[in-house]
């Protein structure tokens, strides 16, 4: 180049340099123009289609309403599980910048307890970050504002108004209705919809808010809002209003169900109600319970602690999921066997406190023996030896077959996760299970419901049901507007009435339960009481000591007797006899005839016992708190495994009561108590 | 024509001033849309800003060649002197300034130093002997020159008004003749020395915004956040726009700074590639007048003045609109009359002003000639 070459630098070289140069930077320049207009045309023609998605994203946002829950009715139409209208606040833990300090703003601005807090932190701990977490709900509009004038400051938290779930009546229908919870990360792989991730939403985690999800759910709405960077919403585009839920009407009575598990107090136990015509269920009461109001934010520490600390299992549905030997609750089930088999009930057989079966003696409950007995006073008297003599007449293939018939055994095709329904023994049975052939005290210890039998309160009520009526009734648990015709059992008339009569004797005349006459002027209430011994009496004398040692109480029951509308079950477990279960029976049928005077006996009851249910679960909660505060180990995360574990609790403890039935018929075999007891 | 138009006017440059004042008032429309059509917010202040920096254009343009000359060094050295005031009372006031606040008006020196860098060494290869242009004695003092002022606003620290600074002075030097091997060995260093500064003098923060640039998507929410939604807002409009106000990017704050460095952007949303394609046309027009004063130019020093100008304002173009389409990395150079803001209106209505000077001067000198 010229410029190279020193010598002849001179003012017209530079000029011309100049010029060349400028000519080179000038297209250079008009090269980038070039370039930057092409650069233009290619994002805002050839991409154009993205980039104006992404601006509509951008702009656009799309939120899902949670849809407003059916509700479940009782068979009154009184709301067992509604919706309520509330503030809340969830938090997407994703989403926060700085989570330490927005949890610690939100709770200086919700006045969140440590305890509170506590459980804030393991909820969030235990989330996969993209689910919504609730940290509060139920807020009054004061606390709720506060939290959405400070959102610039707080990413990630989410605001909003919403409907949460109410159960008027809390733990009396915790086990039966369930409750609901935010999905899990489990749920939402499962069933991979934007809605499960939706903060507020809902699912059911337990019982028939499980069952039921599919109905009750509803559709969701959608609102389309324009929004700026920061998330304000500038204008709503367009919403499209969620559809709630179908409403399910359950055959339960929501008065008696509250009546019912309120009556059962301190005690651990169930009450059964079933209509003698249709085979509805009024009353499937199960407690003591949980509140499954506060069950659907989640389980905090504390709540986890009552529950797994308690004894009485809170967590186990006892209707469906407690096996028991149902002991002299099935005498008039049997009795009604030797009818139809022919026996005449007038026949009688002479008891002298025990009777030798084989090689081995065994006892009537009443030592001193009931004199000559026919087969009403077997039942009034719950005469053990009647039965023992007669079953070894006419054999276990006629007893077990009546047994199914009345239920025991039976799994009823109801709306439930599970029910355990337990065995009815019989020869085949047992060599099948046991490999043994079946011995004639085997049917002595089936005849008063001891041995390998055992049934569910639910099976119970059913029998009890069963024999008043002489139908086949069937539980049910869904209102429909057609009620069922259950078909006849093809039980003769009179035979219905000697078991009737019978069982009026156990409560009105001199049978072992008359404290159970109901205090109503013209309605008698039949019924039949049960002991269900729990440990050997080696152990124990199964009527105080330690609680666990305890003999179940049982009690089947109807009324009127004469004209049989109601039937039921009562099991309270441990409860030392079925003393502690005819009285909750005759309250409960009291309260269904005249809920006045049956309020007045609770009222007086739970004045010593502290209050409701559900006020004893606060006090109880309270309590903790005070004493524990935040130094309690942490609740599981997901609730379900929760209700997991309340099965796996039931199943454990079923199996336990089959082995103790085991150890029991072992027991029989040397000359001890194994009589079934009023 | 001639004849009825007075001849003040007539000489006027109408090829440059005509394209610029549609420029300006389109930036003023833009300004109103992204203000949410609002007049007061940005409109009004741009429009203002322009009456009067174009009358200071005016009185530059009317000053004699020889003042000029004279006043070269005095100015840089008062420009210089600014730039080391602004520094010293930063290091007072705890914290780095790129203000001086005089009480009535707010200056930033740096600004100045962008034309003044670019007189400076006109003046100085005006006055450096011919035969001496490709010895050291025409590099190391304009180096020197360079290199103080490069220095302070990068001690501000201001990246990419220093870029703007050497920017200009490198194609003063270029124009002015110094032998070719020197930029091309400059070039081959700098390939060499960018890695190594990249691995070794960068902050950690400095080689993030790097790392971004190349890869925009990879911090949706950080600093690549400002490209992607500029390409969000550029690639949606289309080719005709969304329509004057309907810019949901600019308008819901997606876009960042809208109004100032981001202000192509809200520009093309709202009218798309043709609304580009008019800025751009218009810079080219204004550009091209400029390459042509500067070729015109009656001698060395006025050529040398006009091309490091039309240099500087071709700058800030080409990064800010390399910036906004995801071709640059983000640093803090606003579009020239259509960004909202003072002192790039001022620099650039300096460079005009000066363009105007010379195209004068070569006037005259072509009539006395």
């Amino acid at each position: 180049m010229a410029l190279g070459s020193k010598q002849h630098i001179s003012s017209a070289t530079l000029r011309s340099s100049f010029d060349r140069r400028s000519v080179v930077i000038g297209a250079l320049q008009g090269g980038l123009g070039v370039l930057l207009a092409a650069r233009m045309g290619y994002i805002a023609v050839v991409e154009n289609e993205k980039y104006q998605m992404e601006a509509e994203s951008n702009r656009v946002n799309l939120a899902l309403i949670p849809p407003r829950r059916g509700w479940i009715l009782d068979r009154n139409g009184a709301p067992l599980a509604s919706n309520r209208a509330d503030f809340r606040v969830d938090v997407i833990p994703d989403r926060m910048l700085d989570p330490e300090r927005e949890i610690h703003t939100l709770g200086g601005l919700l006045q969140l307890t440590t305890i509170q807090l506590q459980d804030l932190r393991d909820k969030i701990a235990g989330a996969s970050g993209f689910q919504p977490v609730e940290v509060a709900s139920g807020l009054d509009w004061d606390r709720f504002a506060s939290v959405s004038v400070r959102l610039p400051d707080l990413p990630g938290v989410i605001p909003q108004r919403g409907y949460t779930r109410y159960y008027p009546t809390g733990p009396a229908v915790g086990h039966l209705i369930g409750f609901v919870g935010p999905a899990s990360a489990e749920e939402y792989r499962q069933e991979h919809t934007p809605l499960l991730v939706t903060p507020g939403f809902k699912l059911g985690k337990d019982g028939l808010e499980k069952q039921f999800e599919r109905q009750l759910r509803g559709e969701p709405g959608a609102r389309r809002s324009e929004v700026t960077a920061s998330g304000r919403i500038v204008r709503d585009l367009e919403t499209r209003e969620d559809v709630q839920g179908k409403t399910i009407q359950l055959t339960i009575d929501g008065p008696l169900q509250d009546y019912a598990a309120r009556r059962i107090g301190l005690e651990s136990g169930s009450v059964v109600v079933m209509d003698c015509l249709t085979g509805d269920l009024l009353c499937m009461a199960s407690m003591p319970s949980f509140d499954p109001n506060s069950f659907s934010d989640g389980i905090g520490r504390l709540e986890w602690k009552m529950l797994a600390d308690d004894d009485h299992v809170p967590l186990r549905n006892k209707v469906l999921k407690g096996l028991y030997p149902p002991g002299s609750t099935v005498k008039p089930m049997v009795a009604m066997s030797f009818l139809e088999a022919g026996l005449d009930p007038e026949e009688t057989t002479v008891c002298a406190g025990g009777l030798r079966v084989g090689n081995r003696v065994f006892h009537c409950w009443n030592h001193r023996g009931h004199g000559q007995v026919n087969m009403s006073k077997a039942i009034y008297q719950s005469c053990d030896v009647y039965f023992y003599h007669f079953a070894q007449r006419l054999g276990m293939d006629v007893i077990a077959p009546m047994a199914k018939r009345l239920g025991l055994g039976q799994e009823f095709p109801l709306p439930v996760s599970s029910q355990f329904f337990g065995t009815v023994p019989d020869p085949a049975w047992k060599l099948r299970k046991y490999g043994k052939p079946w011995a004639s005290f085997d049917t002595v210890n089936a005849t008063i419901g001891q041995g390998y039998m055992l049934a569910n309160p639910l099976q119970l009520a059913v029998m009890a049901s069963r024999l008043a009526s002489g139908n086949n009734l069937m539980p049910r648990l869904l209102l429909d507007k057609t009620p069922p015709r259950p078909a006849s059992l093809g039980f003769s008339a009179d035979h219905i009435t000697i078991i009737r009569n019978a069982m009026n004797e156990v409560v009105n005349g001199g049978g072992t339960a008359h404290r159970a006459a109901l205090p109503i002027q013209g309605i008698k209430m039949a019924g039949k009481t049960g002991t269900a011994q729990v440990v050997s009496l080696n152990v124990s004398s199964g009527k105080g000591g330690v609680w666990k040692h305890r003999d179940h109480g049982l009690f089947i029951f109807f009324a009127p007797f004469d004209n049989p509308r109601y039937a039921g079950a009562v099991v309270i477990e441990h409860g030392g006899g079925s003393g502690a279960a005819y009285p909750i029976a005759r309250d409960v049928m009291t309260f269904l005839f005249d809920p006045a005077k049956g309020m007045d006996a609770l009222h007086k009851l739970e004045a010593g016992w502290g209050g409701t249910a559900k006020e004893r679960l606060a006090g109880e909660y309270a309590t903790l708190a005070q004493e524990y505060g935040v130094d309690v180990p942490r609740a599981p995360v997901d609730v379900a495994d929760i209700a997991r574990a309340g099965d796996a609790e039931a199943r454990a403890a079923a199996v336990a009561a089959a082995a103790q039935a085991e150890a029991n018929v072992e027991a029989a075999s040397s000359p001890t108590r194994i009589e079934g007891e009023p | 024509m001639s004849s009825i138009i007075p001849g003040p006017i007539a000489r006027k440059p109408w090829g440059m001033l005509l394209p610029l004042t549609v420029l300006v008032c389109f930036g003023a429309t833009v300004l109103y849309s992204a203000a949410g059509g609002s007049i007061g917010t940005y409109a009004k202040s741009h429009l203002i800003r322009f009456a009067l920096f174009l009358v200071m254009a005016f009185i530059i343009a009317r000053a004699p060649r020889e003042l000029v000359k004279f006043a070269a060094f005095p100015l840089y050295v008062a420009v210089t002197v600014l730039l080391v005031l602004v520094e010293a009372l930063g290091a007072i006031g705890g914290g780095s300034q790129r203000w001086l606040d005089l009480g009535f008006i707010v200056l930033q020196p740096s600004e100045f130093m962008k034309p003044a860098i670019v007189l400076v060494l006109a003046r100085f290869y005006d006055t450096l002997p011919i035969a001496m242009t490709a010895s050291w004695r025409a590099l190391i003092p304009a180096g020197a020159l360079l290199a103080v002022p490069a220095a302070l606003v990068m001690l501000q620290p201001d990246l990419g008004t220093a870029l703007a600074i050497t920017f200009g002075a490198v194609v003063v030097m270029f124009l002015a003749g110094l032998p070719l091997r020197w930029f091309i060995g400059a070039g081959a260093a700098g390939m060499v020395i960018a890695p190594l500064a990249y691995l070794f003098v960068l902050h950690d923060y400095q080689r993030n915004r790097l790392k971004i640039f190349l890869d925009p998507e990879s911090d949706p929410l950080g600093t690549g956040y400002h490209i992607t939604q500029s390409k969000i807002a550029i690639g949606s409009g289309g080719m005709f726009g969304k329509g004057f106000g309907h810019g949901s990017q600019s308008h819901l704050n997606y876009l960042p700074e809208p109004h100032t460095d981001f202000v192509f952007a809200t520009m093309a949303e709202e009218w798309g590639l043709m609304g580009g394609v008019l800025v751009l046309s218009i810079f080219f027009l204004i550009l091209r007048w400029g390459t042509r004063v500067a070729r015109n130019a009656p001698d060395r020093f006025s050529g040398l003045l006009a091309s490091g100008m039309v240099a500087t304002m071709f700058f800030y173009v080409a990064i800010n609109l390399m910036m906004v389409m995801g071709l640059a990395p983000v640093v803090g150079i606003p579009l020239p009359f259509m960004s909202h803001g003072g002192s790039s209106m001022l620099t650039n209505m300096i460079c005009i002003g000066t363009l105007m000077m010379v195209d004068r001067w070569s006037r005259r000198g072509g009539m006395v000639a």
